[in-house]
């Protein structure tokens, strides 16, 4: 039995969030979807109509040449291959830096735990553009990284840091770091201390404990976490705009060219459809892991 | 206790050291005289010209000031959706349209920007073309498509706070007579109080920080903060943005340690209030 049982109120409680995000989230994409099956037009706005009346009933006129035009030219497969790799590899580093850090901090007294997670969060309460510009001082060829290199003798020219693949793996890892850190602190910080005490009363060395027991204990953290990283990681579009290469550009700068360069509104929301779908399955899976520790947490 | 190993300490502190020398270069190289932002200028550092460059910038007050005027808007009313959204899906058990509310709160959250701010946009000019509404895109737009995204975070922050609590205070208190409207004003409310006021936080640093999505949604005569910042920076180092970032760190900073000096305060006075409690018996 719950407090809320006047009928009105319960709509309005409900009701009201639903509203909005029914009217600013779906209704939305539904017309990137639909206009996806649009052609450009010079016209304001500057695309065919999106339905014709027959015989008194609307119907929808689907053009398929937005989504061939982004088969038919590789620079757009490419593109999003590009973008899968650059997150996965991401992620992957930031999964090896965050794990050690969040295992570090869920081992630590509970004062030095405070104090560690608000320092770890700090910079994520600052700014993410920001964060994100710092790095073009550091890695210029004038800049702190290269000064460090050329005064330890490892080099002895300026090494090119800036517009390379590497430069946006450090841009994305550095910005999404917390997000990788704080579901794997919170898995972490659950785990019962007396399985591994027993584990090392039965014999197992360190690496062992941590292999069998702490490691399978973590994967839904881990998961977690890399879901956060990876499926916004896909899309990123101001860390190649500041840090990356011009040569070869993320699917979020290839929507944004093609909407505010090329005026081009169905071949965008056709990069956007295809965005989505190839995000549907980490989408789906990140869903499901949230509500399945949303309801071990009630 | 088992101490933690060598490895992780090391990487915790590399880590944290990964993180912070950025913000450094970002505060130290706004005092330096030169323009060529790496380079210290022994001479003629430290110096504040840059600071005063800042603060005279009319440019970069102006969209500071919409920034915050957005922010402020979009946190407060994203805190109310959000507050809704999130009791609505701890409190109210099943109801028809639960799964589809559970369904779209995260959405905004994993949904990518660019396809965020592009859905928004093709809205606001198919709404202005069917109804004249809204009249171009500017700050009632940014802020539209702020409070939407924003309004999931705080429903998500909420719905993990009540979800820790059972019912069991509220079921007490409707037991003893309260009517629905009581119970929550005076049991739930404050019980996710630090929840909401977490969220609002977080919803005003969001907003004010977001530029992808309000690149799309913010018509010819706006210009937020961060896009006035990202077409500096897209040019190269800008001295006056690291002043701006400097101030940025310091206020964050500030907050976080009046707020943990806040919560310290309301511990030790709840202790003092248990332990008077405690000897009165």
């Amino acid at each position: 039995m719950t407090p809320f049982a006047h009928r009105t109120g319960r709509r309005l409680i409900a009701g009201l969030p639903t509203a909005w995000l029914i009217a600013l989230f779906v209704v939305p994409f539904l017309i990137v979807l639909k206009l996806s099956f649009s052609e450009m037009r010079l016209a304001v706005p500057p695309y065919a109509p999106l339905i014709e009346w027959r015989h008194g009933w609307p119907v929808p006129i689907l053009h398929f040449s937005s989504y061939a035009f982004l088969f038919a030219d590789p620079l757009y497969v490419r593109s999003y291959l590009y973008s899968l790799k650059v997150a996965a590899v991401s992620t992957a580093i930031c999964l090896a830096v965050g794990y050690p850090m969040a295992y570090a901090i869920a081992r630590s007294s509970a004062v030095s735990r405070t104090a560690l997670l608000t320092l770890v969060m700090l910079p994520f309460w600052t700014s993410f553009l920001l964060r994100v510009y710092a790095w073009i001082g550091l890695l210029q060829n004038d800049g702190l990284v290269n000064h460090v290199l050329l005064a330890l003798g490892l080099v002895h020219r300026p090494v090119r840091l800036l517009q390379t693949d590497f430069s946006v793996y450090i841009g994305i890892v550095y910005a999404y770091l917390p997000f990788m850190i704080l579901p794997l602190y919170a898995n972490l910080e659950k785990h019962d201390r007396e399985l591994l005490e027993a584990a090392a009363d039965l014999g197992a060395r360190p690496v062992s404990r941590f292999l069998r027991i702490t490691l399978p204990l973590s994967l839904p953290g881990i998961a977690a976490g890399a879901l956060l990283v990876f499926i916004p990681a896909v899309g990123e579009y101001i860390v190649p705009s500041l840090l990356g290469r011009t040569d070869q550009i993320m699917i979020g700068r290839v929507l944004s060219d093609e909407f505010f360069e090329n005026r081009d509104w169905p071949v965008a929301s056709a990069v956007a459809i295809l965005m989505l779908l190839l995000l549907v399955v980490p989408i789906i899976l990140l869903q499901r892991l949230e509500r399945r520790a949303m309801e071990a947490r009630s | 206790m088992k101490p933690v190993g060598r490895f992780p300490r090391a990487m915790l502190a590399a880590g944290l050291v990964f993180l912070y020398v950025p913000i450094a270069s970002l505060i130290v190289y706004s005092f330096n005289n030169s323009r060529l932002v790496t380079v210290w200028d022994a001479a003629h550092s430290p110096t504040l010209k840059w600071y005063a460059a800042l603060l005279s910038d009319d440019q970069i007050l102006r969209a500071a000031w919409l920034s915050i005027r957005i922010a402020l808007t979009a946190a407060t009313a994203a805190s109310v959706l959000g507050t809704l959204a999130g009791v609505a899906l701890a409190r109210l058990g099943a109801f028809r349209g639960r799964a589809l509310l559970a369904g779209l709160v995260p959405a905004p959250i994993v949904m990518p920007e660019v396809i965020t701010g592009l859905a928004l946009l093709l809205l606001f000019i198919a709404l202005e073309e069917a109804i004249g509404w809204p009249r171009g895109t500017g700050a009632v737009t940014i802020a539209l498509a702020h409070i939407t995204f924003c309004m999931a975070y705080v429903a998500v922050v909420v719905q993990s706070r009540l979800a820790g609590f059972d019912g069991s205070l509220e079921e007490a208190a409707m037991d003893l007579g309260a009517r629905p409207a009581t119970v929550f004003r005076r049991i739930t409310l404050p019980l996710i109080a630090p929840a909401i006021a977490a969220g609002w936080l977080l919803s005003f640093t969001l907003s004010w920080d977001d530029l992808v999505i309000t690149q799309f949604v913010a018509g010819p005569g706006s210009s937020t903060l961060p896009m006035v910042i990202f077409s500096k920076v897209r040019l190269g180092v800008s001295p006056d943005v690291n002043a701006l970032a400097t101030l940025l760190v310091l206020a964050v900073a500030t907050g976080i340690a009046a707020a943990a000096m806040l919560l310290r305060y309301r511990d030790r006075r709840r202790m003092r209030d248990m332990q008077l409690a405690a000897a009165d018996e």
